[in-house]
């Protein structure tokens, strides 16, 4: 186990910049998320750590070692790929058991190892079956069981979660989360889902376009975004910058400049027939649009002017209003997040949700 | 219903594409066992032309070369061949395209021409004619054949795997014999196969490049028929039939034509 230490890296294809100077820290023993949309080099940056693509430039460290030139097989990591990758005609036991066989660990000791791994991802019982004989998430623990049997500096996990159904991946994202806690090892996932990353890890580093954006606790990521995509990517966020009309009062926070976009989240935001009033309250009027059942919770689409907002609420908090009647958004002041406009390098479309 | 009209039709197609192909060769191996040596109806069993075959010290000698050949081109063609097959799966360099693409031609030269080639540059080097100049030539014509099989199993190898393999520290040549290999076995022997088949049957090149009493069996069946044709050459031409449709069963069976096993 290991900390892991990404400098300044880039890497080219041709002529599309697929890391771009990219810096960040992974202290030993925690669990990271790599976030971005499809394209933004986050797999680019799992797999120049896991050796497989050699990097342009920077420097990459594993524990104390500079690992530039080293190739996979000797970096001592372990990796989870997409699809699994397991060898379709080992059974599970041997599965598990290669990279203790490569390593000569001998048969007694390759046995107990593979075995406690086994056990570890409760699938004991299932050593001599061949991979086709079992479901997607008995995989999935069989892959992870081989990413860690031989105590890796570092463990990567490419999309881990991607390819199970919703109600597996969630229980499959607790399971990890034990797992990685039990043997203290130090994680680094690839993900495109948010609300992945922000469950999971301790440090999520955003990507977007070969750069990292932003990299901290998820719980600062999401309060305060550095710039409109963070916002935007991760979670939804209402900007505020043309708000007018009758009645609006929004309190500019502290740090607010004309060089900054205000916004606020969804959830954050409540939605009433009447005025509210109350210390500390920001609010504006606006047409309620649609409102969107889902459960427990409720969203509802609002307009004014030609901003759209969004205010996610439980059902029951939600007043029973017909669509085009005037509505009154309000929130606690200090939820308004501040975005510096600056370092916004905002190409295209950020997606939301 | 006319559907069933077509598919009786259908049927009887399949059935006439089968008796041309298969009815010559029934009727030669029927000869085989006809006690006359000029095709004399009625058929009278016999075995006497495969007794006289074994008494042939010739035929014997060419069928042993024949089989020596066809085992020693069908290990150097599926050492080689497989090696380029995973070459050219795995790895990106300049003139790949072209070199996959030049494999194809050199199986539809006539192999009159490649044997004429083969000869005068074997005598261009100095090599001239002989076994050595036999094996070199067969191996020439079967590794396409190979790497064409093994590459068409390749193609469906997830390489993931040897990624999976790597990041657990194998290094390529651990990854090549434990993960890539046993994926591909089905399609090594099956290319092996081929090659076998290439070089038992091969007349045109093996007449060119061997050796006058240096003959490989087809070539020797070629010079015996010159001199006249005796039902011997029947029976021996049945041996040869039977040996080798045998192995390409069983490469069809192994390679399942490139496709999933």
């Amino acid at each position: 186990m290991a900390k892991v230490s990404v400098q300044n890296v880039s890497k080219t294809f041709g002529s599309l910049k697929a890391l771009d100077t990219v810096t960040m820290d992974f202290p030993d023993g925690g669990f990271f998320a790599l976030l971005g949309p499809s394209g933004s080099g986050k797999t680019t940056l799992l797999r120049t750590i896991a050796g497989f693509i050699f990097i342009d430039g920077g420097t990459i460290r594993i524990g104390d070692q500079s690992v530039e030139n080293i190739p996979v097989e000797k970096r001592d990591i372990g990796m989870m790929f997409q699809n699994y990758a397991l060898f379709p005609n080992m059974t599970v036991a041997d599965n598990v058991g290669f990279g203790l066989r490569v390593r000569k660990v001998g048969a007694d000791e390759e046995l107990r190892r593979v075995g406690e791994a086994l056990e570890l991802v409760q699938l004991g019982q299932h050593c001599d079956r061949k991979p086709h004989q079992l479901s997607g998430g008995q995989r999935q623990r069989v892959a992870l069981a081989r990413a860690m049997v031989t105590d890796p500096k570092v463990l990567l996990l490419d999309e881990p979660l991607s390819a199970l159904d919703k109600s597996l991946r969630v229980d499959m994202q607790i399971e990890l989360k034990r797992i990685q806690r039990e043997i203290g090892i130090t994680t680094i996932f690839v993900t495109h889902d948010q609300e992945e990353a922000l469950t999971l890890s301790d440090k999520i580093g955003i990507l977007r376009n070969g750069a990292m954006v932003q990299a901290g606790a998820p719980r600062d990521v999401y309060n305060n975004p550095t710039d409109i995509f963070t916002a935007k990517f991760l979670g939804e966020a209402n900007i505020l910058n043309q708000i007018s009309g009758d009645g609006a009062d929004i309190h500019k926070p502290t740090g607010a400049t004309s060089n900054t976009t205000l916004a606020v989240r969804p959830e954050n935001m409540s939605i009433s027939a009447l005025e509210p009033n109350g210390d500390g309250i920001s609010k504006f009027s606006a047409q309620l649009e649609r409102r969107i059942f889902a459960g427990a919770m409720a969203t509802c689409i609002v307009r004014s002017n030609d901003s759209t907002f969004k205010v996610t609420a439980r059902d029951q908090d939600i007043p029973q209003l017909s669509g085009g009647s005037t509505v009154w958004l309000s929130w606690q002041s200090d939820k308004t997040i501040v975005i510096p406009n600056n370092v916004c390098h905002d190409r295209n479309n950020a997606q939301s949700g | 219903m006319s559907g069933k009209l077509l598919s009786n039709l259908g049927k009887l197609w399949l059935a006439l594409i089968l008796f041309f192909l298969y009815a010559p060769i029934i009727v030669m191996a029927v000869m085989s066992f006809n006690a006359s040596q000029y095709y004399q109806l009625p058929f009278e069993f016999s075995m006497k032309w495969y007794e006289k075959l074994t008494g042939n010290a010739e035929i014997i000698d060419a069928a042993t070369r024949s089989v020596l050949i066809a085992i020693l081109t069908t290990i150097i063609a599926t050492i080689l061949g497989t090696a380029a097959s995973v070459a050219l799966f795995r790895y990106e360099f300049r003139g790949k395209r072209f070199l996959q693409v030049m494999l194809f031609p050199s199986i539809a030269i006539p192999w009159l021409i490649t044997g004429t080639a083969m000869l005068i540059f074997f005598f261009g080097v100095g090599l001239g004619r002989g076994t050595p100049s036999v094996i070199i030539g067969h191996v020439a014509l079967a590794l396409p054949y190979v790497i064409v099989v093994v590459s068409a199993r390749l193609a469906t190898f997830d390489e993931t795997l040897e990624e999976a393999a790597r990041s657990m520290g194998a290094d390529s040549w651990t990854v090549t014999r434990r993960v890539t290999l046993p994926w591909i076995s089905s399609g090594i022997i099956a290319g092996a196969l081929f090659a076998f088949a290439v070089s038992f049957d091969q007349f045109v090149v093996s007449y060119f490049l061997s050796e006058p009493g240096d003959s490989t069996l087809p070539v020797l069946i070629y010079t015996s028929i010159r001199k006249g044709f005796t039902p011997e050459i029947n029976a021996i031409s049945t041996i040869i039939i039977v040996v080798s449709m045998a192995v390409m069963l069983f490469a069809a069976r192994f390679s399942n034509f490139g496709g999933e096993r």
